[in-house]
């Protein structure tokens, strides 16, 4: 039997949804296809996706069960989420434009942002990180012996880590 | 952007700025919110999938077991068999049973030079703390007490009903701990947030105490002499892993024969006996029970209770040991050369029926649907409903299940409407920080209070994705172990998809083939990018996933599914080894290793030609004195080496 890859589009939509059936088996932890709601947003992300969190609550209004019982059905996530990777939305981002983010915080242009100044950008503006969320950004990004985060490293730093796969 | 800010006075300008500041700093905010989120979620990803792969194989591995597993113990068996017969030869009659151990041990001498600690019996708790420490500080505790600690704790596990009754009060609030599997860090953690046990603080310890990890004999020591000062206040439960056949693919027999050389043998003689000698089951005010593994449709506790759970050494099935017309005592078949073996007898069995009743128990899982059927993943046990767990409380007139037996992310897990409680004592279970563990506590109310923990290495506070990252390599390389180990067979099928030998079978091809040769249900698609290349019109070239494993040089000119079969027993070499070396002398001769090859590899149903096994002999003996040593034998295995330094 000879396999091809995506000779015609109901190859490529068959292939989509296999990975997306893959990702979601990841989570359903008794094989009865559903998922707790809260894992969606990881589901999504891991597929490719960077949504804002905004953007994951409407995902989830067309997911979710008229009652909501606290599960996702493989049923209903297919077709969404399937329409989302043929769309390509919610796109990751490029580094550039990560880099620019950083450094409009850093209003001194010195090439580092404070943990204060950091911690309160993240945790009272925008969409807010909670505690966890917080630490665990400093845990990594933070230089304890200036007590700041030099993002052009750390971002180099985040980068790198993506890069596991075997050389192509 | 038009300014609108013209009506706001003299201050307009510095205020236009900051407003445009703040609009730009709240998107450049969102931006990063969005992204971190989202490599978060990736990383937490990664580590689940890592665990997936780490489950897969290890239920995977669960059923394959049988087939060598029979092999070596009727071979260890007949080593150890032997051993006793050579013992009681030498002294006055010995009668089979329980004062036989009492020569033993006391035939062993404590040097002066011995710093570890010294067990008079009986035990106290004075005793219990001084061992606690120096177990801590990694000591050993000298053969000739782990003999006689063995020694009292069959003489206490054989007054034992097969199901302990337990009464809990307001001053007795109860501890119930899961699977411990070796990881004495995680038993210490767990005395120092709960305090140790006593009258007061009573325990109960809910099986799977061995095998996995490193420190299994130590826990065992902790355990038995606990429950020698606490006999009614110390509880254990067997688990399935409290199972000689289990123990050697498992890690613990290789622990004991690793740190007690010339002991070692005697002390795994011994528990196979104490293991069967353990109790099955739990009872805590009537109302609670709590087993190691779960429960099935035909689970009956009156019969469990009248069983004789000692004639149950192992819950495997046996091979059936044949005698031929020339009385050649054969196994499968395969004639073995052990011409003793006929005055070998086997052990009296329990009924299928009463074998089933313990297998069930120590072997099952809870599932979310309704029914009860074969746990096929396992290879043992049921996969019980929710409704079979509501036909047993309502029989018994109990509140609630409490089992151990599955990994749990955070320690424990209900199910079945909060009826059947899953807890689980090793943290760090496949690597570090892969998970917490947990334990219950208990009081009259019989409404559980969890404690989580999770033991910390000494490097530190380690960066999550530092953690995870560690996790996923070692889930990977696990699975390349595995992948390499059915290398033949994966060639074979990927050549039948790739009729043109191109060398590319599409991602839906590569990830079918994949999972039906291997045997594991795992997101291929996801782990597709760390295992093979991909070509840029997204092809897969499938043997890639083959050129960064290492493989063994000079073996693998001699037969290339031997070297394979020889990397998937590898955790089994020092068994294997111990069982050629048949005057315990530490070196193979060619003739031990060629006789008990060939028996190995027929058995396997692999062909082997003499000439390629001695061959193999030859090129293993590398100082060439003519024998084989253990380091000489492990050598060979360049792939096992590596391995093992990697896990040391």
């Amino acid at each position: 039997m000879m396999g091809r890859a995506g000779i015609c589009k109901d190859g490529v939509i068959a292939e989509i949804e296999k990975k997306i059936t893959e990702a979601f088996e990841v989570f359903d932890r008794d094989g009865n296809e559903n998922v707790d709601v809260r894992e969606i947003g990881s589901i999504v992300r891991s597929l490719g996706c960077f949504p804002t969190e905004a953007e994951l609550h409407e995902l989830l209004a067309k997911v979710e069960e008229e009652e909501p019982t606290g599960y996702v059905h493989l049923e209903k996530f297919l077709p969404v989420m399937t329409k989302i990777l043929l769309d390509r939305s919610y796109r990751p981002i490029p580094e550039d434009v990560l880099l620019h983010a950083f450094e409009a915080l850093d209003e001194k242009k010195s090439g580092y942002i404070t943990k204060e100044e950091l911690v309160k950008h993240m945790t009272e503006e925008g969409e807010p990180f909670t505690e966890e969320e917080m630490e665990e950004m400093l845990s990594s990004a933070l230089d304890p012996e200036t007590n700041a985060v030099h993002y052009r490293d750390y971002i180099s730093m985040m980068i790198v880590d993506e890069t596991d796969d075997l050389p192509q | 952007m038009e300014c609108t800010i013209s009506t706001m006075g003299c201050n307009a300008s510095a205020d236009y700025s900051k407003h445009k500041y703040n609009e730009t700093a709240i998107k450049a905010t969102v931006l990063i919110q969005r992204w971190y989120r989202c490599k978060r979620a990736q990383l937490e990803v990664r580590r689940r999938y890592s665990l997936t792969i780490f489950e897969s194989i290890e239920y995977a591995d669960e059923q394959e077991q049988t087939q060598l597993s029979n092999f070596f113990t009727f071979m260890l068996e007949h080593r150890v068999h032997r051993g006793e017969v050579a013992h009681t030869s030498s002294g006055s009659h010995v009668s089979p049973d329980a004062d036989s151990y009492v020569i033993e041990y006391e035939k062993i001498d404590v040097p002066d030079s011995y710093r570890g600690p010294r067990l008079s019996f009986p035990l106290n708790i004075a005793h219990a703390k001084a061992l606690l420490n120096a177990l801590k500080n990694r000591q050993l505790l000298h053969p000739r007490y782990v003999l006689q600690l063995l020694h009292e704790t069959r003489r206490l596990l054989k007054e034992k009903p097969n199901i302990t009754h337990v009464s809990v009060s307001y001053f007795k609030e109860i501890t119930i701990c899961g699977d411990l599997h070796g990881n004495l860090d995680d038993l210490l953690l767990v005395f120092h947030k709960n305090g140790l046990p006593s009258e007061i603080n009573p325990y109960v310890f809910n099986g799977d105490f061995v095998d996995r990890g490193k420190n299994s004999m130590e826990i065992l020591i902790i355990l038995f002499v606990f429950l020698l000062i606490y006999p009614n206040d110390f509880h254990l439960n067997r688990g399935n892993h409290e199972d000689y056949i289990l123990n050697m693919k498992y890690g613990f027999t290789k622990e004991v024969l690793k740190k007690y050389k010339v002991h070692g043998m005697t002390i795994l003689y011994h528990l196979r006996d104490i293991f069967s000698w353990l109790p099955l089951a739990t009872l805590v005010n009537n109302k609670v029970l709590i087993v190691h593994g779960g429960i099935s449709d035909t689970t009956d506790l009156d019969s469990l209770n009248l069983l004789e759970r000692n004639k149950l050494k192992t819950l495997m099935k046996l091979p059936k040991l044949e005698t031929d017309r020339k009385n050649q005592v054969k196994i499968q078949g395969i004639p073995l050369g052990y011409p003793e073996l006929s005055q070998w007898s086997s052990h009296p069995e329990l009924t299928e029926e009463e074998r089933k009743q313990v297998l069930d128990i120590l072997w099952s899982d809870p599932k979310k649907q309704h029914g009860c059927n074969l746990n096929r993943r396992r290879g043992a046990g049921c996969c019980f409903g929710p409704d079979t767990t509501e036909q047993l409380l309502k029989k018994y007139n109990l509140k609630m299940l409490i089992r151990s037996h599955e990994f749990k992310l955070n320690g424990y897990d209900l199910t079945h409407d909060g009826k059947v409680i899953t807890i689980f004592s090793a943290s760090n279970y496949y690597e570090e920080g892969s998970n917490r563990g947990a334990y219950i506590r208990m009081n009259p109310d019989l409404v559980p209070r969890f404690v989580q923990y999770q033991v910390c290495t000494s490097t530190g506070k380690r960066k999550n994705w530092e953690r995870v990252k560690t996790i996923e390599q070692s889930a990977l390389q696990t699975l390349q172990e595995r992948i390499f180990v059915h290398k033949q067979k994966l060639m074979d099928t990927f050549a039948k998809y790739d009729c043109n030998n191109t060398g590319r079978i599409s991602v839906s091809d590569w990830a079918a083939v994949m999972e039906s040769v291997l045997q594991l249900k795992l997101p291929w698609r996801t782990l597709k990018s760390r295992l093979v290349k991909t070509d840029p019109d997204g092809n897969v070239d499938y043997m890639s996933c083959f050129y960064y494993m290492d493989t063994a040089r000079p073996m693998h000119q001699v037969q290339p599914t031997l070297v394979e079969t020889l990397c998937k027993y590898r955790k089994d070499l020092q068994v294997i080894f111990n069982i050629i070396d048949e005057d315990e002398s530490g070196l193979i001769s060619p003739d031990e290793f060629r006789k008990t090859w060939k028996i190995f590899s027929s058995y396997l149903g692999i062909h082997s030609h003499d000439e390629a096994i001695d061959k193999l002999a030859q090129s293993i003996d590398y100082n060439k004195d003519g024998y084989i040593d253990f380091s000489e034998f492990l050598e060979a295995f360049h792939v096992v080496r590596k391995l093992e330094n990697k896990a040391a």
